[in-house]
């Protein structure tokens, strides 16, 4: 970088012309590598996911033809071992979203609340407690947690002391809720549920829910993130006032009433962002699966970030896995814009604040 | 001042909660320890207890000795200090132009960056490989590590600090006869010491903790890292049956440097991630 032009004369507008070169010299370096290695690899993908290319020399020569959706189809629609595959892959994941998610949202918020007390003896200890394993990588935890849940491991010796038989977690590829359903005698769905379904995956299995291997997997996402997020609630936390809650206080409402009518929805910017990081990180879970199970048992711990990785570099399908990760790509969009509505400000609660406003007015004058 | 009796049950219920809580967190952490130290036999039949029959160092030797753990370690080390020092130079100096220096297309830059952002990695990986491949730095060091040099969430972490620092400051040195990568370099750049370890942090920690860009760029084993050679080892690649110990000391010491960093830049980690949300 040598020195920009010296702004001594014409002062305005040297100044400017210095700037405006410092500025694309100084930005340069971000926008090429970024560019490079983010905006071109992915128009490279889009071109790899509509072609047949194989794996050898580039995707641009020539030998590699063009065949419009047929990886989207064989990844959605023909029926095939792939669809199969994702359909079991998108089943995984999606039980995974439905119970990490709500799960670590309502745990970090419960221990940020827990260690906000100012008066509360050992805070640094517990907050470093909580946190710790969010600092820690994902396959380090993976072994660790592919040791405490073998056969003979720690959790299994708890459950021991309440005389429960823990399972084989990691190899175990029972659904709980069929595990829950066969308690009660049903151990085949309906005719309606196993004739029907999606993706080559009968609705029956789509509601077998989480494996046990998955749900393994569950409790490890809530034991890592709970951290994280405890310290974007405690931020949340520490930025509303206390005089609203001491208003409530004053009013007579008790401390169940205030969580939920007064600190709950000044927190909403904060729920937001949890949920939404939650969201995306949820359907990209890859490194603890490559270092655990890599999908199995009965493939019940595939997730399509996993089986996009699998079907392009071991199965040399490069089409196909590139399909996936589109795909994948465009579910965490729509989910973070459902998202993103279900918790907009709603018109409704505005007209409720100001209807509050209004009475308070009145109250005073 | 003393609490009612109602209070006072409060009290006891907070913390006993606190600490059965604080026990889970914990403990796997004490089970990875003391088991990194059992035999493999001992590891297998009590793995919650916390005192082995006997110690010893024998996964720790078996590691060091026959396998390629320290290798594993050296490369992570330098992708990390290479990445680390990258970003606190180029996101800084990014931030900086996008804080300060208006020039046209400054807008685009700055919407493009957010779009960016919002890419999910895991979707990059086949992409990230064919472009790696195309310019040949597959299985190169520059193919670990230029795609890591910048993030544009750390370029937004300086910009905001940046804007935070008064004008007048650079004012000032410019009326000297500054130039502008002078004035950056020399004078706001020292001022932005509490943002720069946040990088430093953040860089350090994802960089040592970065397993998929690692998979998609090498395959070479004298390219292995230590994310992508301990999750070897928990596959068994190298061993038959489950050889607990040498596998959760290869972790632990994976989470050493980490942890390191954690211990000593505390106070400032947990404050960074506050910082990050209230902007």
């Amino acid at each position: 970088m040598a020195a920009h032009a010296s702004p001594r004369r014409g002062r305005a507008s040297g100044l400017r012309r210095g700037e405006a070169v410092a500025g694309w010299l100084f930005t340069a370096p971000v926008i090429v590598i970024l560019g490079v290695f983010l905006l071109v690899p992915v128009l490279m993908a889009l071109w790899v996911s509509v072609s047949d290319w194989a794996g050898r020399g580039s995707p641009l020569s020539g030998d590699v033809s063009f065949v419009g959706a047929d990886n989207y189809a064989a990844v959605l629609a023909d029926g095939g071992l792939a669809t199969k595959d994702f359909g079991t892959a998108l089943r995984n994941n999606a039980w995974y979203v439905l119970l990490v998610v709500p799960l670590q949202t309502a745990l970090s918020l419960f221990l940020a609340i827990l260690v906000n007390r100012a008066v509360l003896r050992g805070r640094g200890f517990f907050r470093t407690a909580f946190y710790f394993p969010s600092v820690t990588s994902s396959v380090a935890i993976t072994v660790l947690w592919m040791f405490l849940f073998s056969a003979s491991g720690a959790v299994n010796d708890v459950l021991a002391w309440f005389g429960v038989n823990g399972p084989n977690w990691f190899n175990d590829p029972r659904g709980i809720l069929h595990l829950v359903l066969s308690a009660f005698g049903a151990d085949a769905g309906p005719a309606a549920l196993t004739d029907g379904g999606m993706l080559g995956v009968s609705w029956w299995d789509w509601f077998a829910g989480p494996s046990i291997a998955m749900s393994a997997y569950i409790l490890m996402a809530v034991f890592t993130t709970s951290g994280t997020f405890m310290l974007l609630f405690l931020a949340g936390l520490q930025n509303l006032g206390a005089d609203v809650d001491e208003a409530a206080m004053m009013d007579g409402a008790n401390g169940w009433q205030r969580f939920w009518r007064i600190t709950l929805p000044q927190l909403r910017p904060t729920l937001f962002t949890v949920l939404t990081l939650g969201l995306i990180g949820c359907w990209q879970v890859f490194d603890q699966i490559y270092t655990g199970t890599q999908g199995a048992p009965g493939k019940t711990t595939l997730t399509p970030a996993f089986l996009s990785y699998q079907t392009a570099f071991k199965n040399q399908e490069w089409g196909q896995g590139a399909a996936i990760a589109f795909i994948l790509f465009v579910i965490i969009v729509v989910f973070t814009l459902i998202q993103r509505w279900a918790l907009r400000d709603r018109p409704v609660s505005r007209r409720r604040i100001r209807a509050y406003e209004v009475a308070e007015k009145g109250a005073m004058s | 001042m003393r609490l009612s009796p109602k209070q006072l049950t409060w009290q006891i219920v907070l913390y006993g909660v606190l600490v059965v809580l604080a026990l889970i967190y914990v403990y796997p952490f004490l089970i990875q320890v003391v088991t990194s130290f059992k035999t493999d036999e001992d590891a297998a039949s009590s793995g919650i207890s916390l005192i082995p029959d006997v110690w010893t160092f024998a996964a720790y030797e078996r590691l060091f000795a026959h396998s390629d753990f320290a290798s594993w370690f050296v490369n992570s080390a330098i992708v990390t200090v290479v990445v680390t020092a990258g970003r606190v130079f180029f996101n800084s100096l990014a931030g900086y132009a996008l804080a300060r220096l208006r020039f046209r297309g400054r807008g685009v830059v700055f919407a493009a960056l957010v779009a960016v952002m919002s890419v999910p990695t895991v979707v990059l990986l086949i992409p990230k490989f064919l472009v790696i491949n195309q310019l040949g730095m597959f299985n190169s060091y520059a193919g670990m590590i230029l795609p890591l040099l910048v993030d544009a969430a750390g370029v937004f972490i300086m910009k905001n600090f940046f804007e935070s620092i008064p004008v007048s400051v650079e004012e000032q040195a410019r009326i000297d006869g500054a130039g502008t990568f002078r004035l950056f370099w020399s004078v706001v750049l020292p001022m932005a010491t509490p943002a720069l370890v946040t990088i430093v942090i953040l860089s350090f920690q994802g960089s040592w903790n970065e397993l998929s860009h690692f998979i998609v760029s090498t395959n070479d084993p004298a390219l292995t890292t230590l994310t992508k050679g301990v999750a070897s080892l928990a596959s068994g690649q190298l061993s038959q049956g489950t050889q607990y110990p040498l596998k959760l000391a290869a972790a632990l010491i994976m989470t050493i440097p980490v942890a390191v960093m954690f211990f000593v830049f505390q106070r400032r980690i947990m404050n960074s991630t506050e910082g990050a949300v209230k902007e």
